[in-house]
């Protein structure tokens, strides 16, 4: 028996949903899609520098913003926070930058744009920005990457018994790569998750493996389905469950031969 | 010195046993030929002759990978990354003890967590200089599957038939160093009984040209902890370990994990990431750096990771523990670079043989006494691997022969 955990914080960043307020009201159907005011280009972490803040990649823009917002909400200091970051993809917009610059002129490629295309770029940035010296790691796990994300933050929470940051997102697909890679939008989702309940508890997660096939559970808001084109979409349903704020079950695939199982008890 | 800031030390953890492992680099496929060049002195490198434009530096190329043909069945996978994921399986016969322990414990119950920095993205770059008249991928390399970074894990686990938890780690030059510690938290907690961990990297031109921007490439073999040195040279590799529960020959003791929190690509000028990472590990594995016998260094030969990481060496370990870096042997395989580490690591382990570090000739005056230019033979019986990426990303792991686990002591 995996021992359970307590969701401490959440947040959820989309063009169209900016912020975890908005986006529950959207999940729960209380709001359409298009109530907000003009959909943001990209979000603008106040963590960083002005400077900063106008050279983050989207990727990072994106990570940092929704970092933030779930470490604030769940009373935790973020230096004190090991770090769970996954993305399907990484940044794709850097990633048809780079390869078209190899494939015509390679000696131009540029150093901050290769420093930045590393997996781990957004989280280094978050340990750099907030001071933390903890474990940071960035995960990938294609179709599945939000669901392998928690397995692994879960699974280091429970482990070490201490809190875990979980952060989600991937950007849309552009230049020659949108042929290939399906991923739409940008989308970000995070949660801090802890092995004790506390004031900040917003629902008990207890959690499993479960060795057989599941198929995704459908999405049931019309702001769900707008975002499901995102590669990080397998998180929408566990969103849509905790915007709902009461108890829930729902299977996410793990892979084509596996899930993890998750029930929700709201504190 | 800045001191650490205080932190929750990890608990100690039960040892795991590392029942197969195996590297294939640039001096070749498997455990024989990588011994044989520790006790040689003998380096894999070679002048850079991969790409259209190939930079003016030495590369760790493997041999073979371009006769390789993945099995029918896998041929959708088919990339350098992945055929040398192929190679390194059939190496020291790991694709059998992986079909064994599948036996032995269920599909469901053998994790797999491989580690990579650039997975597949040599094929993107490929179909990148043959794009079709509308700006698209030409119709046959359009396969999501190959162009994204878990690429390489998926491939893995369809080759070995397993469907337990599946993730990569990417974080650049830590990745398959990391792969340990999740895999050994899935088995604490009982999600999983066995986890076959490892990496693969494959030269290609983002990290080529990528190194080279950033000025960090050497027009020579590289030589870490020279006082001349000029820089790293890239390779490539596949390595993979089987992890079991249990008390075998070779265990697993300790890792810690930890974050610079200084700068995307120049490590903590006090080492400070490093640092705890190491002690971290020391404190899973119970055990003090006065245990540790031998460190295989992350030594790239760039000026700054040398400089810290020497010394970290010098403060804070006796003058008889025997420091060296292998990268001169095998090229900075990047995300593949924690894996063969380990396996350099165990094999110092079992045959005693303390490799040196190939290409040096004089150490810079930054090294302490621990740091090492000739091989020596003599018991071992703990070995620290160092492993430190972009982003500020650190990972220590601990090894140590079945008898050396700190009994009683934490």
């Amino acid at each position: 028996m995996t021992p359970p955990l307590h969701i401490d914080g959440i947040a959820l960043w989309a063009p169209s949903l900016p912020g975890w307020d908005l986006a529950a009201a959207a999940l729960r159907g209380e709001t359409a899609v298009g109530d907000a005011a003009a959909p943001a280009k990209r979000p603008s972490p106040q963590m960083l520098a002005p400077a900063e803040r106008r050279r983050a990649p989207d990727s990072v823009a994106l990570a940092l913003e929704v970092a933030a917002a779930a470490v604030a909400a769940s009373g935790q200091a973020a230096a004190s926070l090991p770090a769970v970051f996954v993305s399907a993809h990484g940044d794709l917009g850097i990633n048809d930058t780079m390869c078209s610059t190899l494939a015509s002129t390679p000696t131009l490629l540029s150093p901050t744009k290769f420093h930045n295309s590393v997996h781990n770029a957004a989280v280094g940035y978050w340990t750099m920005a907030t001071g933390c010296h903890e474990a940071s790691t960035a995960l990938s796990a294609f179709d599945h990457s939000f669901a392998n994300g928690l397995l692994a933050a879960a699974a280091q929470c429970a482990a070490d018994a201490r809190p875990v940051l979980l952060v989600a997102y991937d950007v849309a697909a552009v230049g020659a790569l949108a042929s290939v890679t399906r991923s739409d939008g940008l989308l970000a989702l995070a949660l801090v998750l802890s092995p004790q309940r506390s004031g900040h508890t917003l629902a008990r997660l207890d959690w499993a493996l479960q060795d057989s096939q599941a198929t995704a559970p459908a999405l049931q808001s019309a702001a769900g389905r707008a975002l499901a084109g995102n590669a990080m979409a397998d998180g929408l349903p566990l969103f849509e469950a905790l915007a709902q704020g009461t108890a829930a079950s729902l299977r996410l695939p793990l892979s084509a031969r596996q899930a993890l199982r998750l029930s929700l008890t709201p504190s | 010195m800045s001191p650490a800031k205080p932190h929750t030390v990890p608990a100690r953890i039960p040892p795991l046993t590392v029942s197969a492992f195996t590297a294939t680099t640039a001096v070749g496929a498997g455990q024989q030929p990588l011994q044989e060049a520790l006790r040689l002195g003998r380096s894999g490198l070679r002048p850079n002759d991969f790409g259209a434009q190939p930079l003016p530096t030495w590369i760790g190329r493997v041999e073979g990978i371009e006769a390789t043909r993945l099995p029918t069945a896998l041929a959708d996978w088919d990339c350098r990354n992945n055929r040398l994921a192929w190679l390194g399986l059939q190496a020291d016969g790991f694709i059998d003890a992986a079909a064994a322990a599948r036996e032995r414990y269920g599909t469901h119950r053998v994790a797999l967590i491989l580690g990579t920095s650039t997975s597949s993205i040599g094929a993107t770059e490929n179909a990148y200089t043959r794009l079709d008249a509308d700006g698209r991928f030409p119709a046959d390399t359009r396969l999501p599957r190959l162009h994204t970074p878990h690429s390489l894990a998926m491939f893995v686990q369809e080759a070995l038939g397993l469907a337990g938890p599946c993730y990569t780690v990417s974080t650049a030059c830590s990745s398959s160093a990391k792969v340990f510690a999740d895999a050994e938290r899935l088995m604490r907690l009982g999600l999983v009984d066995a986890a076959i961990v490892g990496g693969v990297d494959t030269l290609c031109g983002s990290v080529l040209f990528g190194f080279n921007s950033l000025e960090l490439v050497s027009p020579e073999p590289c030589r870490p902890f020279d006082a001349e040195r000029r820089g790293i040279s890239l390779g490539e590799a596949a390595g993979f370990a089987l992890l079991e529960r249990g008390a075998g020959e070779l265990q697993l003791l300790g890792y810690g994990e930890a974050s610079d929190a200084h700068h995307m690509s120049t490590p903590h000028p006090e080492g400070l990431g490093a640092e705890r990472a190491l002690d971290d590990a020391l404190a899973r594995a119970g055990l003090d750096c006065a245990d540790i016998d031998c460190i295989n260094l992350h030594g790239t030969a760039s000026s700054k990771n040398d400089e810290v990481e020497a010394a970290l060496v010098a403060r804070r370990f006796g003058p008889d523990v025997f420091a060296s870096a292998t990268k001169g042997f095998t090229g900075h395989t990047l995300g593949a670079a924690g894996i063969v580490e380990a396996v350099i690591s165990l094999l110092t382990l079992r045959s005693g043989w303390r490799p040196g570090t190939v290409n040096t000739r004089v150490l810079d005056p930054v090294c302490g006494p621990q740091i090492r230019l000739a091989p020596a033979q003599g018991a071992v019986h703990r070995v620290l691997s160092n492993s430190f990426g972009f982003g500020g990303n650190n990972c220590a792991l601990i090894f140590g022969r079945a008898e050396s686990a700190a009994e009683g002591r934490a």
